[in-house]
Formats: structure tokens, C-alpha cells, sequence
């Protein structure tokens, strides 16, 4: 425990006050969301008239709501499992025989942050909205440009977790004990690096659960997630709409809670052979 | 043995394909037909620069564009002020406090979206509970329209402080307890110890993590278009208006003021790259 957080204790009560001050306004709006999700009117009163489950009954025998769950997970599980197939083996591969290429890549990796999502899908219509790649408004589009968004994070925890266990000097151990490379890539590195993957993939499936601007404008109504379910009921339902919210962010605080563990789990088993770095969360 | 490990070469070569393909087909490709599209006349013919014209002169997108970067520097200024405070309190708690403190602020960058709009409507929405409840109290003057400027840079505010959080907070254990130790030693009161040393050592993390919050509001889209009540005239929504809006789409004015926020992104981002660079050298 620190003792001297500022010059005694007017220093103490002051990062108090504005920690508490932070959270209760990042968590409020939240809160109120759950609340009302439990309320039974709750219209022009201070407090809500009832507390009730029944917005959550309705909410998980509404066909609508579980189609729009059902195409979200897929989506997620889809996409992730394949950006896991394709990158794991092709960070690998750059990092540890192209360095040169790698500079290239960490540049192309990071450009989905200056293409948000509503400039991504101006050249996206444009260009699959008409044969010979009719593929808006279908799941193909998403799962697309899904692959896309989430390789910032996918490149950053795969490269960091084949950084920290050391990967080349695993692969040269491996081949001088007689294993061939792709033997030793799958028996050796991807055990090792496996929370890595875990971690990124739990994360990759939070952003593709909470994704909307995308998911509304290139394929809307046709193949409805959740969030754009959300989006439709938002002015029509506020039980319905604050229960999916809820339910999202349990959602998300699953994975984020499962990843903490995975996480913790690491630091413990592996020590970061180049001067600690960074954990991906 | 030679042809073996040229062999080998093709192999990992032939494993690359897979994601130079995706990067073409769902990031290049897209963009540069973006590109093209963006210098063509309304038909998506010809060349011309007329679309930028427009975009840079008609006064419903350069209020667009004036409103998206007015809102976005903003919020990133209250957003990285009140991140950098709390960070700082946050490193005053225990270890185990302190990170149970920075997984809540983390978790908190989820809501976001179509979700926080919801959640501020149902705070300060017209019935809003908080609306109802200052009026009770006889608060009124704390009474704000949510559907206005001003509530709109509260949620943008909002969304911005976790993100802040999380990416400032590293660059805060720059500042080293035993600095703060020795410069009260040697007479330095906190205000000057801040000013003096805390501040001139975080600043390229702080100016780093504004510009990408600058860059995170400027690209917002979602939480905008989900207030309903009220159509805001920002980029991001004109841009969306355009090529994807109930009205005929119009594609290539979309392209043109779509390049324009893509190229103050990246300037956003460059300032971010060239500030990270500052603070790595500084340490």
C-alpha cells in the first residue's frame, strides 16, 4: 500500500473522490439499463412502478431475438475460427523467416483503425453490391470485413505471445531434436502459444457480438444480428431492447473475465524472456 | 538438399496466400475502388474533382465536417483531461485495487454504441430518470436537452474516457513516486512538481492518446445515428446518408467525403505514431 499519495491526506481524499466520481459515471448509464430491463413501467417516474423478470421471459422465447443471437454467434465463431486458421500459421511464418515483410505487415495490420466502419463500407457496397460479387446482404460480406477488423488485435496477441515464448529459439531446438518444421509448428509452437490464441479469439468474438455500424449498412434486415435487432427495437421496445443489452454485456463479461483468467494464467506458466512485455488485453 | 529448402520456401510462401487474398478482397480492393469512385462524376463515369468540390464547399457537408471535428476535438480535450486524472488516482490504490479499477474502465469501452445511446436516453432522455430527478430536486439548471449539442458531447465524452484510460494509463508509470519523493525533498509543491516534471514527461503519451481519441470520435457513427429524435449533421452520418440512405445513393460524393475523414484519421494517427516514438526515446 502506498502511503504517500500526495501530500497527506487531502491528497488521498482527492484521487478518492475523482476515482469514484469516474466509475459511478461509466457505470451509471449501464446500471440504469439493468434496471430498467427488471422494471415493470418505468415511464414518467423518478424509480420504476415494479421490479419484474418478465422482460427477460419475453426477450428468450421471441423467435426474432434468438434468430438474431443464433446469426451473431455464427458469425463470431465463423470468423474467428478462421482468421485463427489463416493468421496463427502466417504471423508465424513472417515474423520468424520474412522479417522484412514484417514491417509491411504490422503497417497493413493497422490500418483498419483509420477505416471505420462507415468508410469501410462506402468502397464495400460499391464493390459487392453488383455481379460478379453479389455478396451484400449476406453473411459472406461480414464474415469478410469481420476478418478485417479484428486483425489489429489478432496480429498483436499472436505476435506477442510468439515473442514471449521465444519462438525461434523453440523452433531451433525442436529441429536439431530431429522434428521437422511443420512438426514442430504444430507440436511445439501452437501448445505454447495457445492462450495466446485463446485470448485474442475471446476478444475478436466480443467486438464481432457488439459490432453494428457494418452490420447495418451492408446487410441490415437480410441477415439481422443482434445489435441490429437492438437498433430496431430501440424505439419501439425499451424492455426488449434493454434486456439484449444486458444480456450482450453479460455476454462480454464473460469472454472479458474468461480472458483475464487465461491471462493471469500466462504470466504465471511463461516468463517473458525479452524485458516483460505487454499483456493483449 | 538445396532443392529441399527451396522447396520449403514455396511452401511458406504458398501459406501466405491465403491472407494477401482477404487483405486484397476486403481492405485494398474496397478501398481503392473508394479511391476511384470518389474522383467520378454522379453516373460513377468520367473523371472529375467535382465531388470533392462539393464535399470541401456545398455548406451542408462543410458543416458536417466542421461540426465531426468541433465535436471530436471536444470531447477528446474533457476525454483525455478526466482519463489522465483518473489513471492517476487509479496508480494511487493498492496493486490488487488498482486492477480490478483499470478492468472495469477496460470492460466499460463495450458500451458503446447503439447501447449507450439507450443507456443515456433512459438517464436523460426527456423522461429521463435523471432529467426527473433534478427537476424533483429543483435542479433544473443540470437539466440538458439530450438531443442536442450539447447532450450529444456527453455521450461522445462518455465513450471516450475508458479508451482514454486504457491508453494513457501505461505511459503513467513514466512518472516514478521516487521523482515526486526527491522534487518534494528538495521543495517542489505538487502543483509545481506537476507542472515542472509530471507533465513534460507524459506529454507525448497524452498528445499520442488525444489524437486517437480525436480519431475515435471522428469515426463514431453508431451512437449518433441510434439518438433518433434527431438527425445530427456530422461526416460520419452524411457519408453514411450517402451511399447506403433511403434517399438514391450517391455513391461517389460518399467516396470523396469518405477519403477526406480517411485522410484526417491518418494524420490523427501519424501525430499518435510520431508521439509514441517521443516517449519511447524519453525513457
Amino acid at each position: 500500500m502506498r502511503t504517500n499519495a500526495g501530500p497527506g491526506s487531502v491528497g488521498r481524499l482527492w484521487h478518492v473522490a475523482v476515482t469514484v466520481v469516474v466509475l459511478a459515471f461509466l457505470l451509471i448509464p449501464l446500471l440504469v439499463t439493468v434496471l430498467f430491463s427488471i422494471s415493470t413501467t418505468w415511464e414518467s417516474t423518478i424509480l420504476p412502478e415494479g421490479l419484474s423478470l418478465q422482460a427477460y421471459a419475453n426477450l428468450f422465447t421471441d423467435e426474432r431475438f434468438l434468430q438474431a443471437m443464433g446469426r451473431s454467434f455464427l458469425l463470431a465463431v465463423i470468423t474467428v475460427a478462421l482468421s485463427m486458421l489463416i493468421m496463427v500459421p502466417t504471423i508465424f511464418i513472417v515474423s520468424l523467416y520474412f522479417p522484412r515483410l514484417e514491417k509491411w505487415m504490422q503497417s497493413v495490420v493497422l490500418l483498419p483503425f483509420a477505416l471505420p466502419g462507415v468508410v469501410a463500407a462506402v468502397g464495400l457496397i460499391k464493390l459487392y453490391s453488383s455481379p460478379p460479387f453479389a455478396i451484400s446482404g449476406t453473411i459472406y460480406i461480414l464474415i469478410g470485413v469481420y476478418f478485417v477488423i479484428i486483425l489489429p488485435f489478432v496480429y498483436q496477441g499472436i505476435r506477442n505471445s510468439l515473442r514471449s515464448v521465444n519462438a525461434i529459439e523453440l523452433m531451433e531446438a525442436a529441429e536439431v531434436l530431429g522434428a521437422g518444421k511443420p512438426t514442430a509448428f504444430v507440436r511445439v509452437i501452437l501448445p505454447n502459444i495457445m492462450p495466446g490464441i485463446i485470448v485474442a479469439s475471446l476478444l475478436s468474438l466480443s467486438m464481432i457480438f457488439g459490432e453494428f455500424v457494418l452490420a447495418n449498412m451492408l446487410v441490415g434486415g437480410s441477415y439481422e444480428v443482434v445489435q441490429v435487432y437492438l437498433y430496431r427495437m430501440l424505439g419501439t421496445d425499451g424492455h426488449a431492447s434493454s434486456a439484449t443489452i444486458v444480456t450482450f454485456f453479460a455476454l462480454v463479461f464473460l469472454l472479458f473475465a474468461l480472458v483475464l483468467k487465461i491471462g493471469n494464467r500466462k504470466t504465471r506458466t511463461y516468463v517473458p524472456s525479452d524485458g516483460g512485455k505487454e499483456e493483449p488485453a | 538438399m538445396a532443392g529441399r529448402s527451396a522447396n520449403q520456401h514455396q511452401v511458406k510462401l504458398l501459406l501466405l496466400i491465403p491472407f494477401f487474398l482477404w487483405i486484397f478482397a476486403f481492405l485494398l480492393l474496397p478501398a481503392i475502388i473508394m479511391l476511384v469512385s470518389s474522383f467520378q462524376n454522379d453516373g460513377g463515369q468520367g473523371f472529375t474533382l467535382g465531388q470533392y468540390v462539393k464535399g470541401l464547399t456545398h455548406p451542408l457537408y462543410t458543416d458536417a465536417i466542421k461540426n465531426s471535428v468541433i465535436l471530436s476535438f471536444v470531447s477528446a480535450l474533457i476525454g483525455i483531461a478526466v482519463s489522465v486524472m483518473a489513471a492517476y488516482s487509479f496508480t494511487t490504490f493498492s496493486p490488487k485495487i488498482r486492477d480490478r479499477l483499470l478492468n472495469v474502465s477496460n470492460i466499460m469501452t463495450n458500451f458503446a454504441g447503439v447501447p449507450l445511446a439507450f443507456g443515456f436516453m433512459i438517464l436523460f432522455g426527456t423522461n429521463g430518470m435523471l432529467t426527473l430527478l433534478f427537476k424533483e430536486m429543483g435542479l433544473s439548471f443540470l437539466v440538458f436537452d439530450l438531443y442536442s449539442w450539447k447532450g450529444l458531447a456527453w455521450v461522445y465524452i462518455y465513450f471516450q474516457i475508458p479508451v482514454g484510460i486504457l491508453l494513457v494509463y501505461p505511459s503513467l508509470y513514466a512518472i516514478k513516486q521516487e521523482w515526486r519523493e526527491a522534487a518534494s525533498l528538495l521543495g517542489a509543491s505538487t502543483g509545481q512538481f506537476w507542472l515542472r516534471i509530471g507533465i513534460p514527461v507524459l506529454l507525448p503519451g497524452i498528445v499520442g492518446t488525444f489524437s486517437v481519441l480525436f480519431a475515435n470520435a471522428m469515426g463514431a457513427y453508431a451512437t449518433a445515428y441510434a439518438l433518433v429524435l434527431r438527425n445530427f449533421n456530422l461526416l460520419p452520418i452524411q457519408i453514411g446518408g450517402l451511399v447506403s440512405g433511403d434517399i438514391y445513393p450517391r455513391n461517389e460524393l460518399g467516396s470523396a467525403l469518405a477519403f477526406i475523414l480517411f485522410l484526417i484519421l491518418i494524420i490523427a494517427l501519424l501525430i499518435n505514431e510520431k508521439m509514441l516514438r517521443l516517449a519511447r526515446r524519453g525513457q
